[in-house]
């Protein structure tokens, strides 16, 4: 290729009109057709997020806790999800896992409306709770050994030394962690387009496949993006100054 | 607090630039994509690596297909057109995503595969003389008994994504009271399997891409498409640049010169009555009528209307 009509837009038409023409489905506008994928990528993001710090706690807390067993089932558990794929893991949830259930249930899955959904908010929140779980442990483990031991001597039970010492601090601390995590889970939510969810990037797959603007199609869906990131990151920031213990190493509040 | 009002003004910066340098590169388009074969002594042919047996990759891993054979006529014409001893043709890979931008910065001159010409489309791109005709139709497992539209009343359809066959399937979900359930697939090999797991009963797509995956599949006779179509037949073309006149009318007498000599239906013959180089199949698709006149007559025109 000659290197001089590399990378030079010699015939692109731009048209941001097209965000208003009518989408092909005859109900909504290109844009509007955005916003609802945007609407489908929150909706999984949230989901996703629930089951991650739910499971991603438990997991968390059992890698820290003095019995072997729970500790080796927890690492199992987090070594499984973080290392295989997502995508892998939504295809196997979604096509496999059916399969292999008793033929009733493998048909009910099957024909369940909105699978798509169920399936990426189930497979992205366990996938995302492994990751979850490791800085739950790693908050955990950052705290002095002696808080536990302080706890014990109250004569806390080993729930007790958790709920009230180790566990309101541990999150304090990885409160920042946690918040790109949850980022990541909002952008992880595209791999779900490959299971047929229609969220945001499938919108704008669809929108250039239909109009051949790809250029606007995936400029809007980038800034969709951004602005819903920029708006969990200021909603975590407060929540990090709401929250924060004058003189511990979380977020001091903001000197600005 | 400052910080945070660069980092805006940045961003806002580089998506001003962005948009301003779209009309402004727009303007180099009348350098033509003759000249730049000449001056380059290369033409470069985008090719799918699955539509079978438009532009695939055979058992050998090449791309190969009906529709870069007839690129290969255009080639032909275009080197004597501009009076060439040598012109070397490249070959590069492009999907329906990558196909436009593609197109665009000039990296491909001419798209071989299996795109559908129509109007809105237009507006982007320039199509040449059509070089086949596929309606909408669904495929589905012969176990299940569905022979025609209605049969899909209240059941789980699918088709893949972004493609005008899904909007067609939406429309007659619509019109005709069906509700039935649409699931989008990524693609057609993932929207094939999930008929193939009984996700979904039918599998709406070009009835020349259903064939195509039942021929390649497991058990091809375990499936039937049936004749029941979801739209009137829609024109394939070859793709290239829009505004490019001198280009396209090379373009357009070559296929059409094509079209009309006997090569044009041996060719067809070729790829979809005969055995492919893909896994030794046979896509048994006869020629139809509506191809056969846009043969006699070759049309670049996006209405299906008109065919």
């Amino acid at each position: 290729m000659d290197p001089r009509f590399r990378g030079e837009f010699v015939s692109y038409r731009w048209n941001w009109g097209i965000l208003w023409d009518l989408s092909p489905d005859g109900q909504l506008t290109y844009f509007g057709t955005l916003l609802a994928g945007l609407k489908w990528t929150m909706l999984t993001a949230i989901g996703a997020w629930a089951i991650a710090l739910v499971m991603g706690s438990l997991v968390g807390v059992a890698r820290t806790l003095p019995n072997r067993w729970a500790q080796r089932a927890a690492s199992a558990y987090v070594e499984l999800f973080r290392n295989t794929p997502l995508l892998m893991q939504l295809f196997l949830w979604y096509f496999i896992l059916p399969e292999l259930l008793p033929h009733d249930w493998g048909t009910w899955m099957k024909s369940l409306r909105n699978a798509p959904l169920y399936t990426a908010i189930i497979g992205l929140g366990l996938y995302s709770s492994a990751r979850v779980a490791e800085q739950v442990r790693a908050g955990i483990s950052s705290l002095s050994h002696g808080q536990g031991l302080a706890g014990q001597a109250l004569g806390f039970t080993t729930g007790q030394v958790y709920r009230y010492v180790l566990l309101p601090m541990a999150y304090r601390i990885i409160l920042p962690p946690l918040t790109s995590e949850f980022l990541n889970t909002i952008k992880n939510t595209s791999v779900a387009l490959t299971i047929g969810l229609l969220e945001l990037t499938a919108r704008a797959r669809a929108m250039q496949e239909f109009s051949f603007q790809i250029f606007e199609a995936f400029t809007v869906a980038t800034l969709l993006y951004l602005v819903l990131n920029l708006v969990v990151v200021a909603c975590m920031r407060r929540l990090e100054r709401a929250v924060a213990l004058p003189g511990y190493i979380t977020a001091q509040p903001a000197k600005a | 607090m400052h910080r945070r009002l660069l980092a805006a003004s940045v961003t806002l910066g580089l998506l001003a630039s962005l948009l301003a340098a779209g009309p402004a590169c727009a303007q180099a388009a009348l350098d033509g994509t003759l000249k730049k074969i000449k001056d380059s002594g290369a033409i470069t042919l985008g090719y799918r690596e699955s539509s079978v047996p438009f532009s695939f990759l055979d058992d050998s891993q090449k791309p190969v297909g009906y529709a870069l054979e007839i690129c290969m006529k255009v080639v032909d014409a275009v080197k004597r057109e501009l009076k060439l001893d040598k012109l070397t043709v490249n070959m590069a890979p492009v999907t329906s995503a990558t196909r436009i931008p593609l197109i665009a910065n000039g990296t491909v001159d001419l798209e071989c595969g299996s795109t559908t010409n129509n109007a809105e489309r237009q507006k982007q791109v320039a199509f040449t003389n059509t070089h086949f005709l596929t309606a909408s139709r669904m495929v589905a497992k012969k176990a299940s008994k569905i022979v025609k539209i209605d049969d899909l009343k209240g059941k789980n359809v699918v088709s893949t994504s972004g493609t005008t066959n899904i909007k067609q399937l939406n429309d007659v979900n619509v019109q005709r009271n069906l509700g039935v359930n649409i699931l989008p697939a990524k693609d057609h090999a993932e929207a094939f399997l999930m008929v193939e797991t009984d996700r979904a009963a039918a599998f709406v797509m070009d009835d020349i891409l259903l064939a195509g995956l039942v021929a390649a599949s497991k058990t091809p006779d375990a499936y039937v498409i049936p004749d029941d179509a979801f739209s009137t037949p829609e024109p394939y073309a070859i793709m290239l640049r829009r505004d490019d006149a001198a280009f396209k009318a090379v373009v357009d007498k070559a296929t059409a010169d094509f079209y009309r000599s006997p090569e044009g239906a041996r060719l067809y013959d070729k790829w979809f009555m005969q055995p492919i180089p893909l896994h030794g199949l046979t896509l048994h698709v006869p020629m139809s009528p509506a191809l056969k006149k846009a043969f006699a007559n070759p049309s670049d025109s996006g209405d299906p209307a008109s065919y």
